[in-house]
């Protein structure tokens, strides 16, 4: 189903039931910009995709296709072999695909459990029940050996590391097959790094829940993902396992984009497209 | 006295070298500061505490100057002009909290008892159901300003001053801007019930108080109002959906202004097109929220906080009154008391974000 040319050994199989989700030929316009042109991925049962390209290649617009915040302009998207048509975050939500965006959707003025369980309350008839919710989530962050010492403090007292570890610690625990993760690293310390690379290769042993990961940081990709997909353009230009891939030819895929790019006109950067929210 | 001060501070300054003996006055200093230190936490943990105590101060200065300010008949009068800003700021704080901000809701005090009496005078319908209608008209406000928010992305201070003038034209040409009689079927108990009783208002006020509070800080609707309003995008982000809290929010404000209006018409014993003052209704009611410790800018808010704004601005009133000062400078203290709540209030969110005492 793939119109792109990709160098892929593993080419996707249109009917392959076994994929977690399948995304097809998926078109997303803002106005005049084209942020996708035209991407079609799989994710299988259990795998950890990595998802890489430069600032503006679509990354996080594909992401908020895939859960449900943004409606494609074209294209299919089937989760778990049923085609389906996400009409909200909530919908994708009940199909099981969670997400971790970038701005990592924290309420500040909200406690560090109220923000693990936000548009996912436990209710208690009518009123919240604040005790159950606040063990879990004690319970939860404690798995991951996150430390938080009181889960009743304002989210907007963590640091950075802390907040990204609530916000995955949110996605991880909602029973998701389908977790997206918008650069999960991003404002993470080597230690808080470590332990969000740690979570994933649990999830993986667990082996029933699918990841894409959008990083920067190629190592990270090749240490912890099954498989690289790169997006450049609104588009999937490259597909491999990454047993299959070195950290130099990775590196060489993107730049040598960038130096095709560049050397004929002497064009500068800024055509890159830079899709709005 | 300055000696324990000026000690405690040096005692609290900084951590003392191991084995310094304190003297005592040192020690004496420490437990005050450390007890002030705990009234501090106090203050920045339970952020009503500090217009709790300047409600409580207020009335200790009020009642040294004057007998009359704590007898029965003056707390009912202290009572009924709290009620309605009280019950109107709820509103007004949830809508604050998410973000929004409506001021509408006074016109719609002033339409809601016309609505009923044009239903039951001139349409010939029972009074209960013309109550209802009122109410539901009322909501329907609500739902107009919260659409045209949301959905036409018109911002809540301009589209709710429209709708301000458009509801004040209605009211007016309605009425002929004349008052109009409490409807015959209306007097009675259902009279006493809504507002003509003795403390009946308050009762109204002080059961909305207990409900939104709950409502705000205990039920997944208040989580998403301050999750709107603290984080519009990750909100949106996380599936909650936005419109629909803000939209609800408009709704549950018009419907507060609407009630606040009917028990004031029944208090009077007459309905006029100048209960709420024009803006007067509405400007006391963002003026209790905000003294009350919620923030313009979204996200925090507190409902009991408000219902002791709304009781410092009628203690004020009553207590200029008893004493002889004339209306006037009330305005100047209610524009200090706003700028100074705020700028605490500034103060304290600072406090508490970096930890505080």
């Amino acid at each position: 189903m793939t119109a792109q040319p990709t160098t892929s050994d593993t080419a996707p199989d249109p009917s392959a039931q076994g994929a977690a989700l399948r995304v097809e030929n998926v078109v997303k316009r803002f106005g005049a910009l084209t942020a996708l042109r035209d991407v079609s991925l799989r994710l299988d049962k259990g795998e950890v995709l990595g998802l890489i390209g430069d600032n503006g290649a679509g990354k996080s617009t594909l992401i908020k296709v895939i859960c449900g915040y943004h409606r494609p302009d074209a294209g299919r998207i089937h989760v778990d072999g049923q085609e389906v048509v996400l009409r909200s975050v909530d919908h994708a939500r009940s199909l099981g695909i969670d997400t971790v965006y970038q701005g990592l959707a924290l309420i500040n003025e909200l406690s560090v459990f109220h923000n693990m369980f936000l548009n996912r309350e436990l209710r208690f008839g009518p009123l919240l029940n604040n005790r159950a919710m606040r063990r879990l989530a004690r319970e939860h962050l404690a798995d991951m050996g996150v430390d938080i010492p009181d889960v009743g403090a304002e989210v907007a007292k963590l640091s950075g590391g802390q907040r990204q570890a609530v916000a995955v610690a949110r996605a991880v625990y909602s029973d998701a097959k389908v977790l997206l993760l918008d650069e999960p690293l991003a404002a993470m310390g080597a230690k808080e790094g470590a332990l969000i690379l740690d979570l994933i290769r649990d999830l993986k042993a667990r082996g029933d829940v699918s990841v894409i990961i959008i990083a920067h940081n190629y190592a990270q990709v090749l240490d912890v993902c099954d498989r690289v997909n790169l997006l450049q353009h609104g588009t999937i230009t490259f597909d491999r396992r990454t047993a299959d891939v070195t950290l130099e030819e990775l590196t060489e895929l993107v730049v040598a984009e960038y130096r095709n790019r560049r050397k004929p006109s002497l064009r500068t950067r800024s055509d890159d497209p830079d899709p709005g929210p | 006295m300055h000696e324990t001060v000026r000690e405690g501070a040096a005692g609290g300054a900084g951590v003392p070298p191991a084995g310094q003996e304190a003297a005592p006055s040192a020690v004496r200093g420490r437990r005050i500061l450390s007890m002030l230190g705990r009234v501090g936490t106090v203050l920045v943990r339970w952020r009503e505490a500090s217009v709790l105590i300047v409600a409580l101060g207020m009335a200790v200065y009020f009642r040294a100057s004057n007998d009359v300010f704590l007898t029965p008949d003056n707390l009912r009068n202290i009572a009924q002009a709290t009620a309605p800003a009280a019950i109107v700021a709820i509103g007004i704080v949830l809508l604050l909290v998410s973000g929004e901000i409506d001021l509408s809701v006074g016109v719609v005090a002033a339409l809601a008892p016309f609505l009923m009496h044009y239903a039951v005078d001139l349409y010939g319908v029972p009074v209960v159901p013309a109550l209802l209608l009122a109410f539901g008209i009322s909501a329907g406000i609500g739902f107009c300003n919260g659409f045209i928010v949301t959905k036409l992305k018109v911002p809540s201070l301009v589209a709710t001053l429209g709708s301000y003038y458009f509801l004040l034209g209605v009211l007016l040409t309605t009425s002929h801007a004349y008052p109009a009689q409490i409807p015959e079927q209306a007097r009675g108990r259902i009279q006493t019930i809504f507002g003509a009783g003795d403390w009946a208002s308050l009762t109204w006020c002080l059961t909305i108080v207990v409900i939104f509070h709950i409502v705000l800080t205990r039920t997944r609707w208040g989580l998403h109002t301050i999750s709107v309003g603290g984080n519009p995008i990750g909100a949106t982000e996380a599936g909650i959906r936005t419109d629909r809290i803000k939209i609800g929010n408009f709704m549950i404000a018009s419907v507060l202004g609407a009630l606040a209006g009917l028990l004031e018409a029944f208090r009077i014993n007459s309905i006029d097109p100048n209960i709420g003052g024009g803006t007067a209704l509405v400007f006391t009611a963002i003026s209790a929220a905000v003294i009350g410790g919620t923030a313009l800018a979204g996200g925090s808010g507190t409902v009991i906080g408000a219902l002791l704004g709304a009781l410092i601005l009628a203690e004020l009133q009553n207590g200029f009154n008893l004493i002889g000062i004339s209306a006037n400078p009330f305005q100047l203290i209610l524009g200090g008391a706003i700028l100074l709540s705020m700028i605490a209030n500034q103060y304290l969110s600072r406090l508490r974000r970096t930890g505080g005492a």
